[in-house]
């Protein structure tokens, strides 16, 4: 792919706290590389603010490579950008275009409070996942590795489901903010192997509880979140779930 | 939502298969006989007028419970998208259920003032029966007639018929994704077959009120 450089402009959110009320400033950056990742030309940009003496922006990132889940930035009305099954720190500049308008919002749920700038808090997820998304029973020492049967169909759609990052992505793209997709992909993957079993039930039951405490809206099955999903989790886990969920509440104490 | 809404769905199929009796003058020339005794029949079996009751509560259940699910979705997100997802990550008919169920609701207000109060209450319209063997009997098919003559009542009928169409076509599906139906093969099927559903029987109601207005039957 021929490589270009680009000016642009960027609207960016800028909050400075959680209780601010924020709003969207006008940036520009110029000389883009077209090979920079989305976040490089974010860092750019803060070098830019940096050196103008001006607060930078804040943005979540980690291991920059699409496996942490960190980055999480609403770009141009989709959740990390335009590209399908990418999220922001994959996606590169040559997705745009010389004089482009840019416009960058943080997630936005009543669930997941802005901390500053693009930053939302997601220890939602964290506690969601402490209400049951682990095997705590004891499953003795390490054994050999085929001595649990498991079909390949089953090992294949659990880890398909086990590969959610839990960037929130589907959170973001929902128009009820709800969070079903997410904790379909982390209750399917425990629900499809023999090591969730012993604690399916209660599992299921607790970790919805945990995400109707949270705020998240309820599934309306639009879609929205499997059309977004960095990691193409399926919506067919959502109906999982709800066969998960019925049976355990039906038999639950 | 999704249990009431399959108990409604199933309530179509019946309202649709009984209505479609209206067809028989097309073929037949019995000018409303063969939908007229089933109209009776419905409205005099006392095992149908109980279901009756259960068809209302479900229609009511849906609908307040539609409301609610919508207002308290809409409370998660204080602050909304400068630029929103919209088409690009579902269809305009999945987030619009609310609305569609709206123009559902005002259809349905007028469908039951139009037949469902006359026939058990004010009769206006049914001054004279018709008798069949010996039963005498509300004449529907004339009350139908003479109501499908307005075009504003036809334009209203179709409204209703094409929301109808809208809010099936997302809700067929999402009821059985809701319900927990996740195999590929039944979800395909529950796919197609919803589809189908939607476009078929919308239009096999409107078939209705435009063959009496066009006068293709009656």
């Amino acid at each position: 792919m021929e490589h270009y450089t680009m000016n642009l402009n960027l609207k960016v959110w800028r909050q400075k706290n959680a209780t601010a009320k924020g709003g969207f400033e006008n940036y520009s950056v110029s000389n883009i590389s077209s090979e920079m990742s989305f976040l490089e030309m974010f860092d750019v940009l803060n070098e830019k603010l940096i050196a103008e003496g001006k607060e930078p922006i804040a943005f979540d990132h980690d291991c920059r490579e699409g496996i942490c889940g960190m980055c999480s930035m609403y770009i141009n009305g989709k959740p990390h950008g335009p590209w399908q099954a990418t999220t922001t720190c994959q996606l590169h500049m040559r997705a745009f275009k010389d004089g482009d308008t840019i416009v960058v919002e943080p997630w936005r749920a009543n669930a997941f409070p802005v901390v500053k700038d693009l930053a939302v808090d997601r220890g939602a997820f964290d506690r969601i996942i402490q209400a049951g998304g682990f095997v705590s029973v004891n499953t003795g020492n390490a054994v050999d590795g085929n001595a649990l049967p498991i079909e390949k169909d089953k090992a294949d759609a659990a880890f398909y489901a086990a590969a959610c990052i839990g960037c929130g992505a589907c959170v973001a793209a929902c128009k009820n903010s709800s969070a079903m997709l997410f904790l379909s992909a982390k209750v399917s993957h425990l629900a499809l192997l023999p090591q969730g079993g012993p604690e399916r039930r209660s599992r299921v039951v607790n970790m919805v509880a945990q995400m109707d405490k949270e705020g998240f809206g309820s599934c309306t099955n639009t879609g929205a979140c499997e059309a977004t999903c960095p990691k193409e989790i399926s919506i067919s886990n959502i109906a999982r779930l709800n066969q998960e969920y019925l049976a355990a509440s039906l038999v639950s104490e | 939502m999704a249990l009431t809404g399959i108990f409604l769905i199933t309530f179509l199929l019946v309202h649709v298969s009984i209505n479609a009796c209206v067809f028989a003058d097309l073929f037949v020339n019995d000018d409303g006989e063969m939908f007229n005794k089933a109209a009776h029949f419905m409205g005099s079996t006392v095992l149908i007028r109980i279901m009756e009751v259960g068809l209302f509560g479900g229609i009511i259940l849906h609908i307040v419970q539609g409301y609610l699910l919508t207002l308290e979705n809409r409370s998660k997100r204080s602050v909304g998208y400068a630029i929103n997802y919209g088409n690009g990550g579902s269809k305009w008919y999945s987030r619009s259920m609310g609305l569609l169920g709206t123009l559902i609701l005002i259809f349905l207000v007028l469908h039951l003032y139009h037949f469902w109060t006359p026939a058990r209450f004010t009769h206006v319209g049914l001054e004279v029966p018709v008798v069949y063997n010996g039963v005498e009997m509300h004449n529907m098919f004339l009350l139908m007639k003479t109501t499908f003559i307005s075009p504003i009542v036809i334009v209203v009928y179709i409204m209703g018929c094409v929301s109808l169409a809208w809010h099936l076509a997302h809700g067929f599906q999402s009821a059985f994704r809701t319900i927990g139906v996740h195999n590929k093969k039944y979800n395909t099927l529950l796919i197609s077959l919803g589809y189908g559903f939607s476009v078929i029987i919308p239009f096999l109601f409107i078939l209705m009120p435009l063959s009496f207005h066009f006068g293709w039957i009656g």
